[in-house]
């Protein structure tokens, strides 16, 4: 089954149809309240004193300059957080603030904070705080923390995470052997929508109010509540509107900041990061060097997979151990593969700490597998849309983890419906030069190029993984005639809001439904991540939907004397199957109060064993993306033409949605593999900006042509996959590998600079 | 109040002998990230935005030279006459940042900042510009290569600021490249424009980002003048383009920093040197 | 949603902006403050957006006397006598203008953040180009950038709305 077309069968608004955001008005008049767009009278405004060193010890800490500033209201610092002294998604290892004593462990680390009047006098607060340090020599190399020779600069040591995978017979050897040493840069979420929360204290001084932007709420409350010793339900959380996320949004970053600012002054404090402090405000993508090995029979096919990785997660912990685990257990990539071993590591360094980014560890497993596939294929002798047939994984297989692939797992006919679409036209003479390397820089013309094309599949798995319960909550109330749905899901942009509304219209068969504040004023809807809302949120709007249907076709079956047992909905009415007798859903739910909240799991997970055993994660995704790109071979400079893709989605729920998120995606991917990278030096960032922090422009993006395969997945409670990261994860080594044949080198390290394809 | 606007020229004068040590400010492309991201603090401005003057610009065809003033925004100088004139400078001013800063940065901007990396400093070098300044003392010209002498550095004295700028008007062939790692809004890795004046038969070629200055490549233009003819009926051998791209690779002085490599530098200039010389010839 | 003006020893100036026909007051302001700060902080305007302070990302564009420019590089000071044009401005009275029902319709909104930017920057390019090709569209568009949606809606956006105004006119 390929593309499914908006139906004219469907209501408008229902499933399936390219459904209106309830949030596209205000965005488009930019009268959206993002969370930098909000204010509060009396408000005071935050920032943050950072470290420039990246390693080095506190000596002294003097606020006193700042507080002779006029208009400066308070400072805070380590002293001053009346609960736990540090947080983290796993382990709390990260300080609020560094402390006299102690070490900071990053540049951009955090050591104070001031509320004061303008923005402008927080800056000069900031500069009257004067820190002693003793600066220390970083520790920049992952492999000496491997190998137990680099300082220990935490005291729970340099090891995030060490993890092996051990499966089949490892002493098994194949005739063909590829191998590569693989290198993926530090890639940024680089979100347009910078950090900003606004903390409101209660006026008892017993607990707060904070808008903010953030993936997750009621993890954000529970952080701020054991910093600040504060009872949860003391906060409130409400979701600011959210200008992407990507995963950087899944730490907390200013929440405490800017909490214990409010609570200090008694007052109101906004903190709004600007984008240089942005870029040290929140975790990036691991950086990681890769080894693999492919062992194949003379065929092709994959008899066994060695690797080895090591991820460098910075100076604290964030979800480094999680990110591991999703880059080994994706080693075998979307193939079957027999027999593996694989040695994994997450290490500490003074590097910039690094967490969730859109793919967390497959992306970077994704671009060594792939590379090593074209590898295969060149030495085997096949195409390279052969060498992945040959090897495609199917619904049935067992995984080197020892789980079952118990999802739909289409991969052959990924492949096959990315062949089959067309190529683009042929590079003509008289091109416009905005379509060619260089554009309007001239550095080309036409016949200085040279194309070529390259492939790229992978799997992603979804939601949380090794026994994690990353459960979904909704509420679903109607009342006066009114549905409403309340959930704590953030909204970042991916639609999930206009999605729950689609939800609501097809099980309940109404035309409006009215969408309550986003907050903690209701269950955990878990996070924005890991592709995993449409499955587990959309799971519990559904869930909560038909709890009140059922209390709803109750009433009616009383009310209008029909047989409960027949009652369906049908269009905007509840008919009874026998009788064929109807009324009009808005008439029935005229009367009735109902309100359901639901929690919505999905079936446990395990965790690995000292093997890497066990069924980790809980549902898979798969991609194809085959790459075509212009290549000026002298210059090396390049122009991503064309990115065909066919994407294992399940259930297409919103057409114009998906495919919003699969060209976003794809973004994001080209961007990783040309020209997005954090340059850390001796633990410094040395681009801090968007000036050499380089984002895709319209000119960089390429035509995507995209085919939807939609086989039902019966265990997803919408029959949709999650589509969020699929799409950035295989188009990146898709790019490399066209690259590669265009210019015939390995190339083996994204982002691929010039340089690297013409020196 | 601390932005002092003039209407015209001689109030500007006036008011910027008054208070030397003001900023002016014409489209704040610069300037104004300098004050939201690097700590500067505004004291007095002087605005430019009112004297119209400055945003005018004129053909001598008797002289066979065009003036343009310091105030035209680069999104004036993309198309139309200025382009036909000078095309080299409308290709250079396509380049800088993004249409939204081309509408308000300003060739007086570019000379004000002096950065290597500035996109019209090659044209102004590779057409021997003429750089009209105004200052207290009078007026003087000062020819670009007198006026870029380091990096960010210009030989403006105090209360001085720039005019205009005259540049011939060359039979020939003129052109520009940008070495950008995305295909727009990006900041110089490597530039070069070439003027290839048939009529005189003299070239001139002039490297951006890759020195502490603009580099006007003497060498490589004397060793090409002496073994090939550029006027207008000659012919050109590849082999001939090939070395004179090595050459200028050679007088480039380029470093290494997080957005490239001297390396690479070096040998993107050569390679621009060859397609700008070839193209030349087409 | 109300504004807190502050007052501090550094905030002296005093001027009038005229932005979207309508002249405001700006008091006890700091002279290093950019058009798009004082446009959100202290007018009552935020519908432009700030996402790099340099230029860098079209987030902030607002038209300035007939030309889109990036408000966080023009001094707010610096923009009287001018006329000033945000996105605010765009629509009468509340109603959408045929670019925002097109970035709607066409899927072109995901975050919103640089929502804002674009559809000014659209306007500014279909008024001086009414039927730009995909390559012109591009390029005009290329200072604006978006992190979510990849750019394809967006263009199918643009030119639904030269298409329209073609049909139209």
């Amino acid at each position: 089954m390929s593309t499914t077309s908006a139906s004219t069968a469907l209501r408008h608004g229902t499933l399936g149809t390219s459904a209106s955001r309830p949030d596209g008005v205000a965005k488009v008049q930019g009268g959206f309240a993002f969370s930098s767009d909000m204010w509060a009278d009396n408000m005071l405004w935050g920032a943050t004193l950072r470290s420039p060193h990246p390693y080095a010890r506190i000596v002294a800490i003097d606020v006193s300059g700042a507080y002779a500033i006029d208009g400066v209201v308070t400072v805070v610092t380590a002293v001053d957080v009346p609960g736990k002294l540090t947080y983290g998604l796993i382990v709390q290892d990260q300080p609020v603030f560094a402390a006299i004593g102690d070490t900071v462990r990053y540049s951009g680390e955090p050591i104070a904070a001031v509320a004061a009047d303008h923005p402008e006098t927080c800056q000069r607060a900031l500069a009257a705080i004067k820190v002693t340090y003793e600066v220390l020599t970083p520790v920049t190399d992952p492999e000496d923390c491997i190998a137990g020779v680099a300082e220990q600069i935490h005291p729970d040591g340099n090891i995030f995470r060490h993890q092996r995978i051990v499966s089949g017979d490892t002493s098994v050897v194949g005739a063909v052997q590829v191998e590569g040493e693989y290198e993926i840069g530090m890639q940024d979420q680089a979100f347009l929508g910078l950090e900003s929360a606004l903390a409101i204290p209660d006026s008892n001084g017993a607990g707060l109010e904070m808008y903010v932007a953030t993936q997750w709420l009621h993890e954000d409350r529970k952080q701020i509540a054991d910093c600040l010793n504060i009872p949860e339900e003391n906060i409130r959380l409400v979701l600011g509107g959210v200008g992407g996320a990507f995963g950087a949004r899944e730490d907390i970053s200013l929440q405490v900041h800017t909490a214990l600012l409010a609570m200090k002054a008694g007052r109101p404090v906004r903190i709004s990061y600007g984008r240089e402090e942005s870029f040290y405000g929140h975790v990036h993508r691991h950086p990681a060097k890769i080894w693999m090995k492919h062992h194949a029979d003379l065929n092709g096919k994959i008899v066994k997979i060695e690797s080895r990785m090591v991820f460098d997660g910075g100076a604290y912990c964030s979800t480094s151990p999680a990110v591991l685990i999703n880059g080994i257990t994706h080693t075998q990539g979307p193939y079957k593969c027999d027999n593996a071993i694989v040695d994994g590591w997450a290490v500490r360094t003074n590097n910039p700490p690094c967490g969730a980014m859109r793919g967390f560890g497959v992306v970077q497993a994704c671009f060594a597998h792939e590379s090593q596939m074209e590898k295969l294929a060149a030495a085997v002798g096949v195409s390279p849309v052969e060498i992945r047939l040959l090897n495609a994984m199917e619904t049935g297989d067992r995984m080197i983890t020892g789980q079952i692939m118990d999802s739909v797992a289409p991969v052959a006919q990924c492949i096959r419906e990315t062949d089959a679409i067309p190529m683009p036209a042929p590079l003509e003479n008289n091109a416009d030069l905005r379509t060619i390397p260089g554009g309007t820089g001239l550095t080309a013309q036409p016949s200085n190029i040279r194309r070529g094309v390259g492939w790229g599949v992978s799997i992603k798995n979804l939601m949380y993984s090794e026994g994690f319960d990353d459960f979904s909550t909704a509420r679903c109330r109607i009342s006066n005639g009114v549905v409403t749905i309340k959930f704590a899901t953030s909204e970042v942009g991916q639609g999930f809001t206009m999605l729950a509304q689609q939800i609501a219209r097809t099980v309940l068969g109404v035309d409006e439904v009215i969408l309550d504040t986003i907050d903690t004023q209701v269950g955990s809807a878990g996070s924005t991540s890991a592709s995993r809302q449409t499955w587990m949120s959309g799971g519990a709007v559904q869930v909560a939907c038909q709890a009140a249907l059922a209390q709803l076709f109750d009433h009616v079956a009383t009310k209008f004397e029909m047989t409960r047992s027949e009652l369906e909905i049908d269009g905007t009415d509840i008919v009874d199957r026998l009788t064929q007798r109807r009324v009009t859903v808005s008439e029935a739910i005229s009367e009735i109060e109902i309100d359901c909240t639901e929690e919505y799991h999905h079936p446990p997970t395990e965790d690995l064993d000292e093997n890497g055993q066990g069924n980790c994660h809980v549902a898979y995704a798969f991609v194809a993306h085959r790459a075509v790109v212009d290549v000026d071979p002298e210059l090396g400079l390049i122009k991503v033409v064309q990115i065909a893709t066919a994407q294992d989605v399940g259930r297409v729920l919103n057409p114009l949605a998906a495919m919003g998120q699969i060209e976003g995606g794809i973004a994001q991917g080209l961007g990783l593999a040309v020209m997005e990278e954090i340059i850390v030096k001796d633990g410094k960032v040395r681009n801090p900006s968007f000036t050499d922090y380089l984002l895709p422009t319209f000119l960089d993006s390429p035509t995507v042509e995209m085919v939807f395969i939609e086989e039902h997945e019966p265990k997803s409670p919408l029959g949709a996959k999650g589509i969020g990261e699929p799409p950035c994860i295989s188009v990146t080594p898709a790019i490399a590998n066209a690259i590669r044949q265009a210019v015939g080198r390995e190339l083996p390290r994204v982002p691929i600079r010039p340089y690297d394809i013409c020196l | 109040m601390p932005v002092l606007i003039p209407r015209s020229v001689d109030e500007l004068v006036d008011i910027f002998q008054e208070h030397p040590a003001a900023k002016l400010l014409a489209g704040g492309t610069d300037y104004m990230v300098e004050v939201n991201l690097h700590g500067r603090k505004p004291e007095t401005m002087i605005s430019l935005r009112q004297v119209k003057e400055l945003s005018e610009w004129s053909v001598r065809s008797t002289q066979r030279s065009i003036t343009i003033g310091a105030g035209l925004p680069y999104a004036d100088m993309e198309h139309g006459e200025i382009a036909r004139l000078v095309p080299a400078l409308a290709q250079a001013a396509r380049t800088v940042g993004s249409p939204q800063i081309r509408a308000a940065g300003t060739l007086g901007g570019n000379l004000g900042t002096c950065s290597p990396a500035g996109d019209s400093l090659p044209v102004l070098a590779a057409l021997n510009a003429t750089i009209h300044v105004i200052g207290p003392d009078g007026n003087r010209d000062v020819e670009f290569s007198d006026f870029m002498i380091g990096v960010k550095k210009n030989s403006l004295r105090p209360a001085e600021f720039v005019h205009s700028v005259s540049m011939p008007i060359v039979d020939g062939w003129q052109g520009y490249a940008k070495v950008g790692t995305r295909n727009a809004m990006v900041i110089s890795t490597a530039s070069a424009c070439l003027v290839r004046d048939s009529d005189e038969g003299i070239v001139s070629i002039a490297l951006g980002s890759v020195g502490p200055t603009v580099i006007r490549c003497h060498g490589a233009e004397t060793w090409l003048m002496k073994t090939m003819s550029l006027r207008a009926e000659s012919t050109l051998d590849p082999v001939v383009a090939q070395e004179f791209g090595q050459r200028v690779a050679q007088e480039s002085r380029p470093i290494d920093d997080h957005r490239s490599t001297a390396e690479y530098r070096r040998h993107a200039v050569g390679v621009l040197a060859q397609r700008l010389l070839l193209r030349s010839f087409s | 949603m109300s504004i807190n003006i502050p007052v501090s020893g550094q905030s002296n100036e005093i001027y009038s902006l005229s932005v979207n026909g309508q002249v405001h007051q700006v008091k006890d302001a700091w002279i290093g403050e950019s058009l798009l700060y004082v446009l959100r902080e202290r007018l009552g305007l935020p519908g432009s957006k700030g996402a790099c302070e340099q230029g860098e990302c079209g987030s902030c564009t607002v038209i300035v006397d007939s030309k889109a420019v990036c408000s966080c590089l023009v001094m707010a000071a610096d923009a009287v006598n001018t006329e000033i044009l945000t996105v605010e401005g765009l629509g009468p009275n509340g109603a959408l203008t045929d670019v925002q029902s097109a970035f709607l319709s066409e899927g072109g909104v995901q975050c919103g953040f640089c929502t804002p930017g674009f559809i000014v920057a659209v306007h500014h390019l279909l008024e001086s180009n009414p039927s730009p090709t995909d390559d012109e569209i591009r390029e005009a568009l290329s200072g604006n950038i978006c992190r979510c949606t990849g750019y394809g809606r967006i263009l199918e956006a643009v030119r639904t709305v030269a298409d329209q105004r073609r049909t139209n006119s």
